[in-house]
C-alpha cells in the first residue's frame, strides 16, 4: 500500500508516495535523490548506510522510512556548513587519511559525530567500542580512530568557542 | 605575454609534488559524500534493474529449467538465460569455454547464475529470480582440497614446477629431516562496495558499460564476446570503485556482461548490483591451499633441500587459477635461501566457486608455506625462530639463486630485518614475555618477527605495459587519464602527483579522469601492485613529450638552446625570459603547438619461461618486516593482538600518507585473512558463511592496540622506477603473518616450546584452543 511519508532531510521537509516497505535508505536515495549514503551489506552489518535521526545515528538500511516519519534526519550531504565549509569531522577525515575508497567514510564520519556528541571525552577505546558497527574493509582503522580523535577535538574547540561568544 | 616582463611569482615548491604526504585526490568528495560510485549515478529513463537466478546445486544436471513464473512475475521487463546469448556464452578471461554467463544442462557450484531477470524495480528483478522452477539431477560433487587431491586429481589448468640443484639428493643427505602438511584458508575480499554493472546501450552495436572493475579492457573484450560485436563498439568506464582487492580483475565480468545483454536486447538501460548476500555465493575468492612440505636442514638450522606440493581448491573454472598458483610458488621462499628445491602447483577442480586474484595473488599461501618451514627448525632445534629466519636469508653476493633461476639483486631484508629487530625491542621483549608466560597460568603472550619479500612485476611478461593521455589546455589546466583503475589506493593521487611534478604546477591543476576503454585503449589490470609503476610511467612520458615541445618552442621563441628552458616551481625559464606555465601554454598554443600527448612504457628487462621454470619474472622486490606481540587466553583460544610494529621498504615513496594507509590497510587485512576469517561450506558445497553476520572480518576493536609503522628510510628503488619509489599494494599484506607466527609462540608455551604447533590458518580461537589441547596432550605424553 503506498503512503506517504514526510520528514525533514538536511534542513528540507520532504514528502514522497512510497511503499509502506520502503527503507530508509531507499526513500534517501532514490527518492530524494541523496547518493552519499551508501549500501554496503543491505543487512544492518556494515554501518556505510548511517544517518542520524533526530541527533541519533541509525542504519537505515535496518529503518523504514514510515518508522520515522516526521523526524528530522541528517545524511553526509547535510553535515557541512551553509558554505560548504566541512564539519570538523569531515576535514579530519581527510586531513588524517581516515579513509581509502571511500565507500565507509559517510556511515563512519556520520556514526563518529554522534559519538563525539553523546560524550565530548572520548577515549581511545571509546573509540572502538562506538565504531564496532562500521567496517572499513581498506584503512585498517588505524587513521580512523587518529581522524575521530581529531575530529572531536575540533568539535569540542568549536563548542567551546560558541559557549565563550553567548 | 611572456614579453610584456609580468611579474611571475616565484615559489619554492609546488604543491602536490612526488613524496609529499597528499591526501587522497576524492578525499573532500569521499567526506561530503559527492564522490559517485556506480549505484550513485543518475539513472536514465525507463532503467532496468536485474537480478540473477542462481543455481541451489553444486555438480548437477538441469533436466528442466521452468522459468514461466519469472516472466509472469509483477514488473518483469525480460528474462534471459544461455540461449539469448549472441555471441560465446564465456566470460573467463582465457577464452577456455570454462565459464559460461549463464549454465544452461549442467550447474557446476552453487550460486552459479541460471538467468538473468529484468524489471522495473529492483525489489521486483529480485522477488521474480526467486520464483524459477529448476529441476536437477545431482551429480558427484568434489568439494574439499582433500577430495580432489585423494580422488581423479582434475585440474583446472596445466600445473607448473619449479626447480633448482637436487632436492630429493639434498634431503637424502641432510642432517635432519622435517615433513608436514599446512592448510591455509580462503578469504572473501569484502570491497565495501558490491559488485555493480550500469549498461547504457547505444547507436548500432554500441554500448557504454559503467562497472566497478579493476580491468575495463578484459570486460570490453567479454562484453564484446558475449554480445558478438567488434571490441571497437564497446566502451567500459570507472571513475573510482568502493574497494577491489583483486576481486574486481575479473569477477566483474559477469555483472558487466549480463547488464549489456540486457540493455543491448531491450534497448533500455540496465542494473545490476547483486545483494550482498549473492556477491559472496557468486564471486571468486582467494584460494584455500594444503601444502605439503618436507625439508632438509643442518645441526644449526640452515636449510639444504625443500620440497614442496601447493593444493589449491581452483573452485570449478581456470579464472586466474594458474597464475594464481604460480605466484604461490614464485613465494615459496620468501626471504630464504633454498640451495635445492621443487615446488609444484596443483590447481585441483571443485565444484564450488571459481576462485581468483585477492591482493597477494598466491604468494600470500607460498610465503606461509615457507615460514611454517623456518618454525618447524626453529622447534626442532630448541632455536628462536627469529635466529633461524635471519641464518636463512638470502645472500647479497652469494646464496642469491631464486628457486625460478633470477638472482636476488637488491637484497636489503638483513639491514631491514636487524633495524626493526633493534628498535621494537625484540629480545628484551623475548625475555619479559617468557618471563611472563612462567608467571601467568591463563593468559599466555607469544611474540614473532616476520620478513616479507615480495617480487613486482605481473608475472605474464606482457601485462607490463601501460598508457596515459595528457592534455594541457590553453589556461594550463591539465587532464590525466591513464589505464589505471581507482580503487582507493590512491593510484589517481599519485599519477597527479607525477604530472604536477613533471609540469612543476600545484596538483590542483590536474585533474585525473575517470578511467575509460575509450581514451586509453588495450590496457592491463589494475593488479599485482603495478598500478603506479607502470601508469605513473606512461602519464610521466605523455607529460614529459608535452613538456619537450614547449621548450622547444619557448627556445625557439626566445632564442635560446632548449636545454636552456627550465621548468621551475610555477615559472618557466627561457634565458631571462620568466613566464607562468599558463602563459607559456597560450604561446605555444598560438604557435599551433600541439598539447596533447600519449605516453606508453613498458617494464624493461623482464622475461619468463614458464615451461623451463626459468627468467627473470619481477623488476625488483619490495621488502619489508613486522613484529607482533598477543596475548592467548588458554581457556578459550580467544586472543588480542597487543602490539605491532613495521617497517616496510617503498623505495622513495610518492606519498608516504598514502602508503602508510596501504601498510595500515594490508597488514589487517592479513591479519584478518590468517586469523578470524572463515569460509564455511557445508556437505552440499553450500557457503554458510555469506554475509557479514557470520563472515567476520576486523572491525575497529581487532585492530593492534598499539601500532607502530614506519618507512625505511634512504632506500631508493635501486632500479630506474617512476621517481624511485617502490609499489605497496600487496606486500605489507603478508606482514600480516606476524600475527599468526605470535600465535604460534603463545601456544608453544602451553608445551615449554618443546613442539612446533603446526597452527593452521585461519587461527580462528576454535583452531588456536584445538591447538592448545593437541599439545598439552602431546606434554603429558597421551
Ligand atoms: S548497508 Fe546498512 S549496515 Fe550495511
Ligand atoms: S575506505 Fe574503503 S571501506 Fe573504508
Amino acid at each position: 500500500m503506498p503512503c506517504t511519508v514526510t520528514m525533514t532531510v538536511n534542513g528540507k521537509t520532504v514528502s514522497r508516495e512510497v511503499e509502506e516497505r520502503t527503507l530508509l535508505v531507499t526513500f534517501l536515495r532514490e527518492h530524494v535523490g541523496l547518493t552519499g549514503t551508501h549500501v554496503g551489506c543491505d543487512t544492518s552489518q556494515c554501518g556505510a548506510c548511517v544517518v542520524h535521526v533526530d541527533g541519533r545515528s541509525v542504519k537505515s538500511c535496518a529503518t523504514l522510512a514510515l518508522q520515522v516519519d516526521g523526524a528530522t534526519v541528517t545524511t553526509i550531504e547535510g553535515l557541512a556548513a551553509a558554505d560548504g565549509a566541512l564539519h570538523p569531522m569531515q576535514a579530519a577525515f581527510r586531513e588524517h587519511h581516515g579513509l581509502q575508497c571511500g565507500f565507509c567514510t559517510p556511515g563512519m564520519v556520520m556514526s563518529a559525530v554522534d559519538l563525539v556528541n553523546s560524550n565530548p571525552s572520548l577515549s581511545e577505546q571509546d573509540i572502538r567500542e562506538g565504531l564496532e558497527g562500521n567496517i572499513c574493509r581498506c584503512t585498517g582503522y588505524h587513521n580512523i580512530v587518529k581522524a575521530v580523535q581529531a575530529g572531536a577535538e575540533a568539535m569540542n574547540a568549536d563548542q567551546a568557542a560558541k559557549i565563550a561568544a553567548e | 605575454m611572456p614579453d610584456a616582463a609580468l611579474p611571475v611569482p616565484t615559489i619554492s615548491a609546488i604543491d602536490g609534488a612526488v613524496h609529499s604526504p597528499r591526501p587522497h585526490e576524492s578525499a573532500h568528495k569521499h567526506v561530503s559524500g559527492e564522490a559517485v560510485y556506480i549505484d550513485d549515478i543518475a539513472e536514465p529513463a525507463g532503467l532496468l534493474h536485474v537480478a540473477l537466478g542462481l543455481s541451489a546445486k553444486a555438480h548437477a544436471r538441469v533436466t528442466a529449467l521452468d522459468l514461466s513464473r519469472v516472466r509472469a512475475a509483477p514488473g518483469v521487463a525480460v528474462v534471459v538465460t544461455a540461449a539469448d546469448v549472441p555471441g560465446v556464452n564465456d566470460i573467463g578471461y582465457m577464452g577456455k569455454g570454462d565459464e559460461p554467463l549463464f549454465a544452461s544442462d549442467l550447474v557446476q557450484h552453487v550460486g552459479q547464475p541460471l538467468f538473468a531477470v529484468a524489471a522495473h524495480t529492483r525489489d521486483q528483478a529480485r522477488r521474480a529470480a526467486a520464483l524459477a522452477d529448476v529441476t536437477y539431477e545431482d551429480l558427484p560433487a568434489i568439494l574439499t582440497i582433500a577430495a580432489a587431491r585423494d580422488g581423479e586429481r582434475t585440474l583446472v589448468t596445466a600445473p607448473m614446477t619449479l626447480t633448482v640443484g637436487d632436492s630429493a639428493a639434498a634431503l637424502a643427505e641432510a642432517p635432519r629431516r622435517l615433513d608436514g602438511r599446512l592448510a591455509v584458508g580462503g578469504q572473501e575480499h569484502f570491497y565495501l562496495e558490491s559488485q555493480i554493472a550500469l549498461a547504457i546501450p547505444g547507436e548500432d552495436e554500441e554500448v557504454l558499460v559503467h562497472v566497478s572493475t579493476q580491468h575495463p579492457t578484459e570486460v570490453q573484450h567479454i562484453v564484446a564476446h558475449i554480445l558478438h560485436v567488434p571490441n571497437g563498439a564497446v566502451t567500459v568506464e570507472v571513475r573510482r570503485m568502493g574497494g577491489g582487492f583483486g576481486g574486481k580483475e575479473t569477477q566483474a565480468n559477469l555483472f558487466a556482461a549480463c547488464a549489456a545483454l540486457i540493455a543491448k536486447k531491450t534497448g533500455r538501460a540496465a542494473k545490476l548490483r547483486p545483494d550482498r548476500d549473492d556477491d559472496f555465493q557468486i564471486t571468486g575468492k582467494r584460494h584455500d591451499f594444503e601444502i605439503d612440505y618436507a625439508v632438509g636442514f643442518t645441526d644449526e638450522g640452515l636449510v639444504t633441500g625443500v620440497e614442496m606440493l601447493f593444493a589449491a581448491r581452483a573452485g570449478y573454472a581456470a579464472d586466474l587459477s594458474g597464475p594464481v598458483t604460480d605466484r604461490a610458488l614464485f613465494h615459496a621462499d620468501n626471504c630464504y635461501h633454498y640451495p635445492a628445491a621443487r615446488l609444484e602447483s596443483l590447481p585441483l577442480k571443485t565444484n564450488t566457486v571459481s576462485n581468483t586474484a585477492f591482493r597477494g595473488f598466491g604468494g600470500p599461501q607460498g610465503m606461509v608455506a615457507a615460514e611454517r618451514v623456518i618454525d618447524e627448525i626453529a622447534f626442532a632445534l630448541g632455536a628462536d625462530p627469529l635466529t633461524i629466519r635471519k641464518r636463512n636469508f638470502y645472500g647479497v653476493e652469494d646464496r642469491n639463486l631464486t628457486p625460478y633461476h633470477q638472482i636476488v639483486a637488491d637484497n636489503i631484508i638483513p639491514e631491514l630485518v636487524a633495524e626493526l629487530e633493534a628498535d621494537c625491542g625484540y629480545w628484551e621483549r623475548r625475555a619479559a614475555i617468557r618471563a611472563h608466560n612462567a608467571r601467568s597460568r591463563i593468559l599466555k603472550k607469544g611474540l614473532a618477527l616476520t620478513p616479507v619479500k615480495f617480487g613486482i612485476s605481473f608475472t605474464a611478461t606482457h601485462y607490463n605495459q601501460a598508457g596515459a593521455l595528457v592534455h594541457v589546455y590553453t589556461d594550463g589546466s591539465v587532464q590525466v587519464n591513464h589505464g589505471g583503475t581507482e580503487m582507493g589506493q590512491g593510484l589517481h593521487t599519485k599519477v597527479a602527483q607525477i604530472v604536477a611534478e613533471e609540469f612543476q604546477i600545484d596538483i590542483a591543476q590536474v585533474r585525473p579522469t575517470a578511467t575509460t576503454t575509450g581514451k586509453v585503449p588495450n590496457t592491463s589490470a589494475t593488479a599485482a601492485s603495478s598500478g603506479t609503476d607502470l601508469n605513473g610511467k606512461a602519464a610521466q612520458n605523455a607529460a614529459r613529450a608535452i613538456k619537450e615541445r614547449l621548450a622547444a618552442f619557448a627556445a625557439e621563441r626566445w632564442g635560446v638552446a632548449a636545454d636552456a628552458v627550465v621548468f621551475a616551481p610555477g615559472r618557466i625559464q627561457a634565458g631571462d625570459q620568466s613566464m607562468s606555465f599558463p602563459e607559456l601554454v597560450r604561446a605555444a598554443y598560438m604557435a599551433r603547438v600541439q598539447l596533447s600527448a600519449t605516453g606508453f612504457y613498458k617494464t624493461p628487462k623482464i622475461h619468463w619461461d614458464r615451461a623451463a621454470g626459468r627468467g627473470t619474472p619481477f623488476f625488483y622486490y619490495a621488502y619489508g618486516a613486522a613484529c607482533s606481540e598477543v596475548t592467548v587466553d588458554t581457556l578459550t583460544g580467544e586472543y588480542v593482538v597487543d602490539r605491532v610494529d613495521i617497517l616496510h621498504d617503498c623505495g622513495r615513496s610518492l606519498n608516504p600518507a598514502i602508503d602508510k594507509g596501504q601498510i595500515e590497510g594490508g597488514f589487517v587485512q592479513g591479519m584478518g585473512w590468517l586469523t578470524m576469517e572463515e569460509l564455511w561450506w557445508d556437505g552440499q558445497g553450500r557457503l554458510r558463511t555469506h554475509a557479514p553476520s557470520t563472515y567476520k572480518i576486523p572491525a575497529c576493536g581487532d585492530r593492534p592496540r598499539v601500532f607502530n609503522v614506519r618507512l625505511l628510510d634512504n632506500a631508493p628503488n635501486r632500479e630506474d622506477s617512476v621517481f624511485r619509489s617502490k609499489a605497496v599494494g600487496e606486500p605489507p599484506f603478508m606482514l600480516g603473518m606476524s600475527v599468526l607466527h605470535a600465535l604460534s609462540d603463545a601456544v608453544a608455551s602451553v608445551a615449554d616450546h618443546r613442539f612446533c604447533p603446526q597452527l593452521d590458518a585461519p587461527a580462528t580461537p576454535e583452531r588456536v584452543l584445538a591447538t592448545i589441547g593437541r599439545l598439552r596432550a602431546r606434554a603429558a605424553g597421551v
